[in-house]
């Protein structure tokens, strides 16, 4: 057990022992390990399969870069997601991990028969068949390819986690905690400005993290790293963010950042969230976010085994686990020399193989050498050998004009590949800044920032420790206004330099992958440039090379480089893609946060929601608001409980919770002459005490929103609008206001929630009220239809509307939210000895269609005027403008033909139209218009329908058909009034 | 998200704000007199400008007030925030 | 133009793929061409294939300011659907559905075109009133459109939520069976390479910084950063920087840019069958044949060129999207990007001629298309090439903004009272 685990050293907690199932086997580990760690502790190399060709994976890197090891984890049920990196998925004791895509297993897998295909499937080779037999895509081709798609299995259940979202205001955000990150923290921190310090890592430190070798100051690094991290941790300033991966940098320094909160326990505290998403508006971001080395190109270079010389130190220092036994390092730089004695160190057998010439080496070579390590410089990997597990690498020495020597073969467990590095500028890409080609490098370093950031250290393109450490020191400074520079003493100098190489010499005929991930090789990316894909987008979307779920951190630049190699065209030249957020993925969930269910969009629930429930109404979701539908008895359907609801209001009485309805308080000298100019009706002389009907258009003449308007004293409206308009009115409302007649001594307030109102309707309504108000005179002479007083009910002031939206006598009781039961009791309580019935939505709407009212947003739809729904007559012609006017004397809206609103009524009477039904002159003729409501009458004993038809009020009396499910069904256009035509009932 | 200079509360999360469009755009005078074109430009026609564009924003979820802002449509970087001066002020 | 063919790829895989031939050249700019499109967008590069095709011009230039199909072409969702509710539009997108059944074997090149259905839920009675009045227009106009019940959508698509508890119920769903999503980079490169082939000469990283006209008011050239061109035809394709492109030949129009955002997430298994959309909860999603889960939602509020827009429209889609499908919760966001959007007042596009003779344009798509790509191509290489629009896109004028004659997509949409 643990085979490849150290007896001694690294960062592991060797007292605390965890276990964990990958694949059903159980492996051992410590605290501290990722599971790629425990898993090559426990010499386990293959861990995945391939996207494409299913070609054998190992573990590649040791950070989030990680484009192979890819896993399925459970963690319990609710809690099973695909695709997890296996570099960074901390061990938790019982966690259960499988690998992805393949089939029967990971070690025998049908899909590898994709790998013996590789000569067809090169880039973009389904764009070239599967067309022909047409028939066959639908049913075939697509299907497979579709079959064949995607890494891990989406999750089946509902996720049984919790997430959280904190916003969050700091002078300095540090994103990366490496070397130079800690010492931007330790200079921005003795500004006492507030300082942010994330990192995508358990712990902080970055490279430090396995530098066993570094002195800084005297100390050694790992002892720095501790005094260092207790310092800041010492700051009341400073807030340190450990697991915590700034993802996103937005307009106006807003980056988002990703906390990992419990994947990492194994028996999280109870209310901790998953997953934390911070979004920081930062003053200063300093970007120290490190840099990502590159693997070498070659044939047969995605072996298991295969890894970053940098991931095998990290593996090694941090994880005390060595990857193999005997490790070829093969490189085109020094940095991997550091690895290879860090290697050696701890008993690997090694040998390292330098694409450089001697002379292009530096003093690692000897240093090396001295220790008696085997080093190879001037030659190539021309393949390796081996198939679930690296076995060997074929080397042979290659001189300047790429002529190859001898060939060898080094007999090996594992590999570690360093072809450079690359500054980890995804940040600062989104962040807009511009981005410079340093050759120097051989990479894309932050040029011009747009934004308030400024980048460190290896982000920055410098790899020195005691540049990086000096770096982050001088940029920490700077981002809380002080100027200042401080070098810090490191010894041994950092071994850096590298020659890029795109394709080692000697590829032949083999394979060598650049995105491992997407099995896209070096020659799908020559293939598409002979194809005449010469943007690097283009190479991109072409080859899907950069495209997996590490977005090419490892791969991107040796595409960029090889591509400009194909096109012979200088990097610079070539570009570079986008960088995009998110830097890593990011679950859904965190970005949903607490927004689920009821909280997806919170509900709103009127005063009387609770009685209205209580009675066992149906509900229905009216733009936020829920409202009671209608209050079915046992027994009844919706038919039955809507027809009984309206028999009650048409012959005694109803009441209705109408509190969503919109209210806007319009006070001021101006208030008649704003609303003026606001409505196609004029307000002028509207007396005291009355109300009207208003309808509002918006500038371009259309119907926007309607409702009554009272006029409670000269200077004082109470305007209703629409369950829905609320808001938008009062915005429209301020607009005006505020942008064109900023003159007009006008006074808006939204009194929509303060207002509760009682609808209370039918013939008996007035004998039911009466009883219960004070100061009000009832009588139908004192108190006529649309007037409004104000007085009291039941003790609670109130403002008594007497309208109607049912065509029957009628009172809408408007009174303060918090009293709403109160009063709806008594007139409830008051209103039994006449037989009253509560009525919700439905019943209301058949009520007002039964005398032709119509609702905006069904009878209109953002297209229908004021004349289109029969209400030009409501149109004020003295009044010289109002918002709207102007567009109704447009060609279109004078037309002839438009659409107007009128009545239907079905030749069978039983027949209840579909609302949305078109209407046609005779079946097979073009649309005239379309049934916008449609209901049955319990009143009329039929069902009645309204419409909006072509030139409709000229039809009247004709017979026209409107589309049903089975066909059309036979109508007569009529006025679209069905019941009290004379408008007698309302003033009873 | 952007960091919007409301003139009135200074700078706040966009979270709090409507768009309310291209600014400057006078509503003529006497619409009764102006011909189709002229009103259709004033209703749908914006400059849409690629640069620096003068919008008008409401801090519906602060102090309830519009005003206008300059900014660059290419970089999303305000230039400056003016309150909407009333007719008396002579704007 | 070598022809692509199961037979051609396999000669081609013992050959080491030696022997394709470029899909299209990269020419030098000629002096003058009978017409040039400025955008090599799906919509460009299809005009200029139809021009050649069905109009045999094949002096003709396609101008890109960045690289073909960079622009929205390669940033939207690829959905497909001609589900429109007015006559204008039906034919209009019914048009380019009929052009997608056989596009791959038109181009012999697969576009991918997957006919997996598309489903609009309902989730309030105002929904299915508007639902239902599409499906009924639909069908009056020949399109494919059909209601089906909550327990039906769910058939049709099982990951989805249809408790009655869920915050929007869904009440049931209109679905295009004809709907689906096809790979969009190759609708481009495809059109691309068919143009190519006839003649015409695409060329990229070509700005377009002036139009010049002559002595009679009409068009004569265009300045670009590659020189001037003559020309007496200019067909405007530029989506997102119409306005910009306009205001060179001296025209206003009525669009507005806006950040339109789009994301996938990681690959997985198939999970997902359809195209689904919902317009109360404004998301849609379907799943990519690579198995990324493919996402979108409204714009962001602000006028912007800079194809980057606020986390907070994003979070609100996941939001959206969590609602329906509670089990994607875990799902990780992979890619988020944003395209620039340009919007008539309307909704509805505008194809046809402007103030200035010669100048055409064809804009105003908004957020819809791609969908259109075939359908627009056509219609503009007629309107081009003729001078005039066809019967198809003549009710899609820029003088409908005078008249009022709008073709309202969103407004018939309109939300709930």
């Amino acid at each position: 057990m643990q085979s490849n685990r150290l007896p001694i050293g690294g960062r592991v907690d060797r007292s605390r022992r965890l276990r964990f199932r990958f694949n059903g086997t159980v492996i051992h580990g410590f605290a501290g390990d990722t599971v790629a760690s425990a898993l090559l502790a426990n010499g386990v190399s293959l861990v995945g399969r391939s996207f494409k060709y299913h070609r054998p994976r190992g573990i590649l890197c040791h950070g989030s870069e990680e484009p192979n090891a890819l896993l399925q984890v459970d963690r319990g049920p609710g809690r099973v997601d695909p695709n997890n990196r296996a570099t960074i998925t901390e061990v938790t004791e019982g966690l259960t991990v499988a690998s992805q895509n393949h089939w029967p297993s990971l070690e025998h897998d049908i899909g590898a028969i994709n790998d013996w295909l590789s000569p067809i499937f090169t880039a973009g080779f389904y764009y070239k068949t599967f067309m022909w037999p047409r028939a066959l895509w639908d049913k075939v081709y697509e299907p497979l390819i579709r079959a064949a798609a995607g890494l891990g299995v989406a999750p089946k259940e509902a996720d049984a986690d919790r997430y959280a979202q904190r916003y969050a205001h700091c002078d300095v955000l540090i994103v990366g905690a490496g070397p130079a990150g800690l010492a931007a923290a330790l200079a921005a921190s003795t500004s006492g400005q507030r300082v942010i310090l994330a990192d995508e890592q358990a712990e902080f430190g970055g490279t430090l993290l396995h530098d066993t070798g570094s002195m800084i100051q005297g100390m050694q690094a790992a002892g720095w790293l501790v005094g260092t991290v207790a310092a800041l941790a010492d700051c009341r300033n400073v807030r340190l963010l450990p697991r915590t991966t700034a993802f996103g940098y937005y307009n106006h320094n807003h980056v988002a950042l990703l906390e990992r909160v419990t994947d990492h326990l194994a028996d999280p505290a109870s209310g901790l969230p998953r997953e934390r998403l911070w979004q920081v508006r930062a003053k200063q971001v300093v970007l120290a976010t490190g840099a990502h080395e590159r693997p070498l190109a070659f044939a047969d270079n995605d072996r298991p085994g295969i890894m970053l010389a940098e991931s095998i130190r990290a593996f090694i220092n941090r994880y005390a686990v060595v990857p193999g036994h005997r490790i070829v390092f093969a490189t085109s730089g020094a940095s991997a020399y550091r690895a290879a004695a860090d290697a050696r160190a701890a008993g690997v057998e090694v040998v390292v193989v330098d694409v450089r010439p001697v002379a292009a080496c530096g003093p690692e070579l000897a240093l090396l050498r001295a220790e008696g390590v085997e080093v190879l410089t001037g030659h190539t990997v021309l393949g390796s050998t081996g198939r679930k597990r690296v076995r060997g690498l074929i080397v042979a020495p290659v001189d300047a004009d790429g002529r190859i020597g001898i060939r060898r073969k080094l007999t090996c467990d594992a590999v570690g590949l360093s072809g450079g590095w690359t500054p980890a500028v995804h940040l600062f890409s989104q962040s807009r800044g511009k981005l410079t080609f340093d050759t120097a490098i051989d990479a894309y370093r932050p040029g011009r920032s747009v934004q308030a950031e400024r980048s460190a250290g290896a982000a920055n393109g410098s790899y020195e420790l005691t540049t990086c450490l000096a770096e982050g020191w001088e940029a920490g400074l700077r981002a809380t206004g002080r100027d200042g520079a401080r070098s810090f003493r490191v010894s041994p100098a950092t071994p850096t330099g590298f020659v890029a190489v795109r394709v080692l010499p000697g590829e032949g005929n083999g394979r060598a992958f650049i995105d491992f991930q997407n099995d896209v090789t070096a020659k799908d990316i020559r293939l598409a440039v002979r194809e005449g894909f010469e943007s690097v987008e283009h190479i991109k979307r072409y080859t899907t090379t950069g495209m997996a779920t590490d977005q090419g951190k490892t791969s991107n630049m040796t595409a960029l480089g090889l591509l400009s190699e194909t096109l012979s065209r200088p990097v610079a030249q070539v570009g570079t893609t986008t960088f995009r957020p998110p830097y890593t993925p990011v679950s859904f969930g965190a970005l949903t946060g607490a927004a689920r269910g009821a909280l997806f969009e919170p509900v709103r629930k009127a005063p009387l929601h609770d009685w209205a429930a209580a009675r066992g109404a149906v509900f229905e979701p009216v733009d936020r608001w829920l409202r009671a539908r209608y209050f079915p008895r046992p027994g009844e359907d919706m038919r039955a409980a809507v027809s009984r609801e309206c028999r009650a209001v048409r012959s005694s009485v109803g009441i209705l919770d109408a509190s969503t309805l919109g209210k806007i308080e319009v006070v001021g000298p101006d208030a008649a002459e704003f609303l003026n100019r606001l409505y196609i009706n004029g307000w002028t002389k509207l007396a005291p005490g009355r109300c009207r009907y208003g309808v509002m258009p918006k500038e371009d003449g259309y119907i926007f929103d309607d409702g009554v308007v009272a006029r409670l004293a000269a200077e004082r409206f109470h305007v209703t609008t629409t369950t829905g308009g609320a808001a938008r009115v009062l915005d429209h409302m301020e607009e005006y206001l505020q942008t064109e007649w900023p003159n007009l001594k006008v006074f808006l307030t939204s009194t929509t929630e303060q207002w509760a109102v009682i609808a209370l309707q039918g013939p008996k309504a007035r004998q039911v009220i009466t009883p219960l108000v004070d100061g009000i005179d009832m009588s139908a002479a004192v108190f006529p239809h649309m007037a409004v007083r104000t007085g009291r009910i039941c003790g609670v002031p109130t403002r008594l509307f007497r309208v109607s939206f049912t065509g029957e006598l009628g009172y809408e009781i408007n009174l303060p939210a918090s009293q709403a039961a109160l009063v709806w009791d008594a007139v409830y309580a008051g209103g039994e000895p006449y037989g009253i019935e509560p009525y919700g939505t439905e019943a209301m709407h058949v009520l007002r269609a039964e005398r032709g009212f119509i609702i905006v947003g069904q009878e209109t739809d953002g297209t229908v005027a004021p004349d289109d729904v029969g209400l030009s007559g409501m149109i004020a012609d003295a009044k010289p403008d109002f918002v709207g006017k102007r567009s109704l004397a447009r060609p279109d809206l004078m037309a002839a033909g438009r659409k107007q609103l009128v009545g239907l009524l079905t030749e069978v009477p039983g027949v209840v139209l579909d609302e949305g039904a078109q209407v046609v002159e005779n079946p097979g003729q073009p649309a005239l218009g379309h049934v916008t409501s449609a209901y049955w009458s319990d009143a009329c004993g039929r069902s009645i329908a309204l419409a909006l038809v072509a030139g409709g009020r000229a039809r009247h009396g004709q017979v026209l058909h409107v589309t049903t499910q089975a066909g059309f069904t036979a109508v007569r256009v009529t006025e679209p009034v069905f019941f009290d035509a004379g408008a007698e009932r309302v003033h009873g | 998200m952007l960091l919007i200079p409301c003139p009135h509360c200074g700078p706040r999360s966009e979270l709090e704000f409507h768009c309310g469009g291209e600014a400057h755009i006078a509503r003529p005078t006497n619409p009764a007199a102006t011909g189709d074109q002229r009103w259709a430009e004033y209703l749908f026609y914006r400059s849409n400008t690629k640069g620096v564009h003068a919008e008008r924003w409401l801090h519906v979820h602060g102090c309830g007030r519009w005003f206008n802002v300059r900014r660059d449509t290419i970089s999303d970087r305000f230039v400056t925030a003016d309150q909407i001066r009333s007719a008396e002020e002579g704007s | 133009m070598r022809h692509f063919s199961l037979m051609s790829l396999l000669s081609e895989a013992v050959n080491a793929h030696r022997g394709w031939d470029r899909q299209w050249r990269s020419p030098e700019p000629k002096p003058s061409y009978d017409a040039v499109i400025i955008g090599a967008g799906g919509h460009g590069l299809a005009t200029a294939y139809y021009m050649a095709k069905q109009h045999g011009m094949r002096n003709i230039a396609v101008l890109e300011k960045g690289w073909l199909g960079g622009g929205n072409t390669g940033r939207n969702t690829t959905i497909i659907r001609s589900n429109y509710l007015y006559d204008e539009s039906a034919a209009l997108y019914g048009h380019a559905m009929k052009l997608w059944q056989d596009l791959s074997q038109e181009l012999n090149y697969n576009v991918m075109y997957s006919r997996r259905g598309v489903l609009i839920l309902a989730h309030n009675t105002h929904d299915v009133q508007s639902a239902r009045r599409h499906v009924y227009a639909n069908r009056l106009n020949g399109i494919d459109n059909e209601w089906l019940t909550p327990e039906q959508t769910k058939a049709f698509c099982p990951p989805l939520n249809i408790s009655r508890d869920a915050r929007y119920p869904v009440l049931g769903a209109a679905l295009q069976r004809c709907g689906g999503v096809a790979r969009h980079d190759a609708v481009a490169w495809g059109y691309a390479r068919g143009a190519d082939a006839m003649g015409v000469d695409i060329i990229q990283n070509c700005e377009v910084l002036g139009i010049q006209r002559g002595p009679d008011g009409a068009v004569a050239a265009v300045d670009t950063s590659r020189g001037r061109i003559a020309t007496r035809r200019i067909g405007v394709s530029a989506a997102g920087s119409t306005s910009v492109v306009m205001a060179l030949a001296g025209l206003r129009m009525p669009l507005e840019s806006f950040p339109l955002q789009a994301l996938v997430s990681e690959p997985v298994k198939p999970v997902f069958p359809c195209v689904l959309m919902s317009n109360a909860v404004h998301a849609y999603i379907s799943q990519s044949d690579k198995g990324e889960l493919v996402i979108g939602a409204g714009t962001d509020q602000y006028v912007s060129y800079s194809q980057q827009g606020g986390l907070q429209v994003t979070a609100h889609t996941l939001d959206a999207i969590c609602e329906l499908f509670p089990q994607f919760s875990r799902m990780r966001m992979m890619r988020n990007w944003a395209g620039i959007v340009d919007v008539t007042p309307d909704r509805s596009p505008i194809i046809g001629t402007t103030p200035v003779s010669g100048l055409f344009v064809n804009c105003g798509w908004g957020t819809g298309g791609f969908k259109a790509t075939p359908g627009a191509g056509h219609l503009f290489a007629w309107t081009v090439a003729k001078g005039e629009p066809h019967p198809i896109n003549a009710p899609f004028t820029l003088d409908r903004f005078r008249t009022g004659r709008l073709i309202d997509e969103a407004a018939a949409a309109a939300v709930a009272h």
